[in-house]
């Protein structure tokens, strides 16, 4: 039976192949195969092996490979056949190493030769291997040395080579248009070769090129059309028959063609009235092929401009596929309708009961096929319907990729048509409930970001009732037994936000709830997050409501638990809330406003506010601050920002940005230090930085338009703070201080002196509590801005508005930037809100162990008017220096100001510095890429959610 | 573009697969291994089409076609028709059997190479160039003589050096 092709072969090879077929496991065929490789790599290495031979050690070989074992120890061997002289050998040889290598194989080079000079054989069939060959292994680097031979085939005698030459060619220009741009009108000259095989063959890369550039061949629409007509009439050789149909193949790609010339052109699409009409008449509908050209005609039809006659037959044409018996021409039937609708939107109605067929049918494709037209289809009108369908056959399949690819659709109809609120609200609760873990986290941002500003109306009613009953639903949802965690997410961010809002539900209602999610799904860290920050806002809202608050026995085991874990995340969120409860009604109400999750935040960025107190400063002898470009000693340091940015770019290298900053604060240190001496000694240092970053928070938003930037900066300042905190290596104190040029004796040592007692409480506190107290400072700062006084709630929500009407694709981002919710900011905005808190929080832990000051007091404290007019601009301020990191004094700034402000700031060097700091331009992007950094360093340990940071690193 | 051609048998061995862009042969393995799941849970009467785009990735659509104990696949993107592809593994398979004279299974298993070389006459670098069987036909026994000419001329340097060797 081997022998009936007139190949040789061996008895060896039938006994391989027959035992692999009856191998009777897998584990026995890789035994066999294995132990063919181990035949093979002895014989094949053998001196002087017959060519026959040889050539089926390399058809098995190839055998071997494509059932998937490794076959590389004979690349060389194949390789070295197409050097051969004798066809056989060199065809064997092409056609494994076509099938071996790829076009970046390091034996390539060991071929291309080979391959140039096969190509100017003066046998068709070697020219024809090398062609082949080229068409697989030439990558664009070895374009050139091959082209000019290419090119001098496309005048080759044989039919045959010409065609392959031009493919050649067009797998060049796919490889890399621009080695061969100068080249294309090879191809319309070759759509005049004498031989209709060449012609079509041409027609390929022509497809190809005007479905980049279709103006460049608008000239070519006439030969398309007359070369169609032709075809059509079958004045073509008989010999291009195929199924008594005149050359579909070519007549396919001929309309494929017309159909991009005559997209939107009125003119180039009369031209082809004409012919494409005579196709649907004279094509037989009774055979597969011609059925693919009438398609086609359909196809083409749809594409041009349009033309009522030719519309009515494709839509008869779509009747009869819909009709059919035939699983393929009903597919191909709902395609065609898909396209027509675009044009002809009536047309579907009459097929309506075909397209309900084709949606009940068992074939998967067809189904799927149809749910593509409905959502072509879908109006304000049907929405209901077919999204409902839509999920309905979302939640009968398992793969997941379709799952997503129809969970996105239902999305998208339902954000576009949704009739009501609460219908979308119940949509969305539908699909996250079924296929919440496949959709994007982008979604489950706009479902909460909708739910936060409502629709839009300025009717509030509206958007509390549409709240109280997401509310409802979700309260209703949790009891299912498994949701996915992105749904639980969304549950609980509304929960906390809205849970207590209408008071339908009391807040141990509530609270009891978002306990059961953070106790049933306790391997989440994510949802316990959130669930954790509900928490804390629903007690905050109660406490600023001046309700008694009795933190539920399963809540309180809860934040036990949460304390301790291993979450550095969680364990700020929980210290944070424990926190919060600790604090007075009017604190709270500020750190945690109700209903404010759309606030926009403004940063002062040019720290204007703090110039008063510069002038003040100077007036009062500081020293006024010198840039650190101005300083001696620079160059280390800039070495330390380079290495940083090194470290910025390749996410996987985490532990070196910690260093960055330090040298920076350290620097920046001693400076306070020097001007402000009497303060150094205090033991103390942190206490009234604590109260100032309490502070920020109350103090109502300026007027800043760039709030995207703000978030950046405010995710910069924990950054910079964090840097603050490694800062404790004193090491090199002394020399920074000469860096500075005022080298002052006692300053020096008290600065140590101050960092050591300093460093030494940190550690007792914990680490990398300060890390996250710093972090959340500065969101707390930000979304604390975001709240602040209802100046803008409307304002901000028609702002938002506004914006997503321009660009309601993109409005996403926009919009998520201003509202809480929305894409960076979930986790932006959950650990923002906490961070408001957070930074009493950290009070805390410090009250403890100190018992120095109390809660009130330090609320108190925060709500002190000179102190709160100016901490947001100190915020800024953080916010710019922390921007401006990357450059190395800025970070000193840095340093600087969370120096003054732990000493009290009598009045130093440092505010002056900070100013001009300021003034340096931040720089978002690198401070951007260096929050990410810290995060998946020390404050995100738990590394919960790395796709938002994604988000957030754009 | 024609991304990819395979042969399986309905136990799903690969007798034949040919990827027009370069995939490891890993990645090969996997695809047919993804494929043949799909395919082995279509019901009869269906359509020949599935949607490869969760295997193959974007833009890829599936055609196949069962013969016997035989899975034709031809993987493309949407600059082909369905329709015209099942012809095209309609003209593949005419042009294997008047090679091959009934062509079965044994056969494409024991004329790997020559089952290439008709492959590659009809799909050339991803496009159709050859759509007549009886052209293919041609094409594939000129090849045959003259690789068996070219082989008896080689050989008898070869078969003299052979058996010298021995």
């Amino acid at each position: 039976m081997g022998s009936q092709g007139g190949f040789y072969q061996s008895k060896e090879f039938l006994d391989l192949v027959k035992s692999i077929g009856e191998a009777r496991s897998k584990a026995e065929e890789d035994r066999i195969v294995l132990n063919e490789i181990e035949t093979l790599k002895r014989r094949i290495s053998e001196p002087d092996i017959p060519k026959r031979k040889m050539k089926e050690y390399i058809i098995r070989l190839v055998y071997i490979e494509m059932l998937g074992h490794d076959a590389s120890f004979g690349y060389i061997h194949a390789v070295k056949m197409t050097h051969d002289d004798s066809l056989l050998v060199k065809r064997t040889g092409y056609l494994a190493v076509t099938l071996f290598l790829n076009e970046d194989h390091d034996l390539i080079i060991l071929i291309v030769n080979t391959i140039q000079k096969d190509l100017k054989s003066d046998n068709y069939l070697v020219v024809c291997a090398a062609l082949n060959a080229v068409c697989k292994l030439i990558n664009e680097e070895t374009i050139p040395a091959v082209l000019p031979q290419v090119m001098e085939l496309l005048a080759h005698p044989k039919e045959a080579v010409r065609k392959k030459a031009i493919m050649a060619l067009h797998r060049f220009y796919q490889k890399s248009p621009s080695s061969v741009s100068h080249l294309v009108s090879n191809f319309r000259k070759r759509l005049c070769d004498n031989d209709p095989g060449v012609m079509g063959a041409t027609l390929c890369p022509l497809f190809e090129l005007i479905a980049r550039d279709v103006n460049s061949y608008k000239d070519l629409v006439i030969s398309f059309v007359s070369i169609l007509k032709q075809v059509a009439e079958r004045r073509l050789s008989k010999a291009y028959d195929y199924h008594q149909m005149p050359a579909p193949f070519i007549q396919i790609k001929l309309l494929k063609i017309l159909a991009l010339l005559g997209s939107g052109d009125k003119q180039a699409s009369e031209n082809m009235y004409t012919v494409v009409g005579d196709i649907f008449r004279k094509c037989d509908s009774s055979s597969n092929i011609g059925n693919a050209v009438l398609y086609e005609c359909i196809c083409c039809v749809s594409s041009i401009y349009p033309n009522p006659k030719l519309l009515e037959s494709a839509a008869d044409v779509i009747s009869r596929f819909l009709k059919s018996d035939s699983h393929n021409l009903k597919y191909m039937g709902i395609d065609a309708l898909g396209r027509l609708i675009k044009i002809s939107p009536e047309i579907a109605e009459q097929h309506q009961l075909a397209v309900i067929d084709c949606l009940e049918d068992p074939d998967d494709t067809l189904k799927r096929k149809t749910f593509e037209l409905l959502y072509k289809m879908t109006k304000s009108t049907n929405v209901e319907v077919i999204v409902d369908r839509m999920i309905d056959y979302m939640i009968s399949i398992n793969d997941n990729h379709y799952k997503t690819e129809i969970a996105s659709r239902c999305v998208e109809l339902a954000e576009q048509f949704a009739p009501s609120n609460q219908w979308f609200i119940q949509t969305m609760n539908r699909v996250f409930e079924h296929a919440g873990d496949l959709v994007n986290i982008k979604v489950a941002h706009n479902l909460m970001r909708l739910i936060a500003e409502g629709f839009g109306e300025d009717d509030d009613n509206a958007d509390t009732k549409l709240r109280s009953s997401a509310v409802e639903s979700y309260l209703r949802i949790l009891g299912e037994p498994k949701l996915p965690s992105v749904f639980l997410q969304v549950i609980c961010w509304v929960l906390g936000e809205y849970g207590t809002a209408d008071g339908m539900f009391s807040a141990s209602d509530i609270t009891g709830k978002l306990c059961d999610v953070a106790e049933a799904y306790s391997n989440d860290e994510t949802v316990k997050a959130y669930a954790t920050t509900a928490l804390m806002k629903i007690y905050a809202f109660e406490i600023a409501a001046r309700r008694k608050v009795d933190m539920l026995p399963e809540c309180q085991s809860l934040m036990e638990e949460l304390l301790a874990s291993h979450s550095t995340d969680l364990q700020q969120r929980a210290y944070e809330l424990q926190a919060v409860i600790g604090l007075d009604a009017h604190a709270v109400a500020c750190i945690m406003p109700s209903d404010a999750s759309c606030e926009d935040i403004e940063v002062d960025r040019d720290l204007s506010f703090l110039n008063d107190y510069i002038q003040e400063a100077i007036e009062k002898g500081a020293q006024p601050y010198i840039p650190e470009s101005e300083r001696s000693g620079m160059l280390n340091i800039s070495n330390f920002r380079n290495q940083d940015h090194h470290e910025a770019s390749s996410h996987g290298l985490r532990f070196e940005a910690y260093e960055l900053p330090k040298p920076a604060v350290q620097s920046r240190i001693p400076q306070t230090l020097i001007a402000s001496t009497e303060i150094v000694p205090v033991p103390e240092p942190m206490y009234p930085r604590e109260s100032y970053q309490t502070t920020m928070p109350s103090i109502p938003s300026d007027a800043g338009s760039a709030e995207l930037k703000l978030r950046l900066e405010g995710v910069q300042k924990k950054w910079g703070r964090s840097t603050y905190t490694p800062a404790t290596s004193t090491s090199n104190s002394t020399s920074q201080k000469t860096v500075n040029g005022t080298s002052q004796g006692d300053g020096a040592s008290t600065v140590s002196s101050m960092r050591e007692t300093y460093d030494s409480r940190k550690p007792q506190v914990e680490v990398s509590h300060e890390k996250q107290k710093l972090a959340a400072s500065l969101f707390g700062g930000s979304s604390k801005t975001e709240k602040s006084p209802a100046t803008g709630h409307k304002a901000a929500k028609a702002s938002s508005h506004v914006v997503k009407s321009h660009v309601p694709k993109s409005s996403l981002e926009v919009a998520s930037e201003k509202a809480t919710p929305a894409q960076q900011p979930p986790d932006l905005l959950d650990l923002g809100e906490p961070t408001a808190t957070s930074t009493a929080l950290q009070l805390d832990p410090f009250k403890q162990l100190e018992g120095l000051l109390d809660a009130t007091e330090v609320a108190s404290a925060v709500n002190g008017a000179p102190a709160a007019s100016r901490s947001p601009d100190i915020m800024a301020l953080y916010a710019d220096t922390a921007a401006g990191i990357h450059n190395k004094n800025d970070a000193d700034l840095l340093s600087g100001l969370s120096n003054p402000s732990v000493t009290n700031m009598p009045g130093t060097t440092a505010m002056p510095q900070v100013t001009q700091s300021s003034s340096k331009g931040p720089n978002p992007k690198d401070s951007l890429e260096k929050d990410a950094l810290v995060r998946q360093m020390g404050v995100n340990p738990s590394s919960q959610n790395p796709n938002l940071f994604k988000d957030l690193l754009g | 573009m024609i991304k990819a051609v395979m042969v399986m048998n309905t136990q799903g061995k690969s007798r034949l697969a040919k990827f027009y862009e370069y995939l490891s042969v890993e990645k090969q393995q996997e695809l047919i291994r993804g494929f043949f799941q799909v395919l082995c849970s279509r019901a009869e009467n269906v359509s020949n089409f599935i949607d490869a785009e969760s295997i193959f990735g974007l833009d890829s659509r599936l055609v196949y076609k069962h013969f016997a104990t035989l899975y034709f696949v031809f993987v493309f993107d949407s600059s082909e028709n369905e329709l015209a592809v099942l012809d095209l593994i309609q003209v593949f398979v005419e042009t294997l059997d008047k090679c091959f004279q009934n062509v079965c299974e044994l056969d494409i298993v024991f004329n790997y190479s020559k089952i290439h070389t008709i492959l590659d006459e009809m799909v050339f670098g991803g496009q159709v160039v050859e759509t007549s069987s009886s052209e293919i036909m041609k094409a594939v026994e000129e090849i045959s003589k003259l690789e068996a000419a070219s082989n008896a001329i080689s050989l008898i340097p070869k078969s003299a050096s052979g058996w010298r060797s021995r």
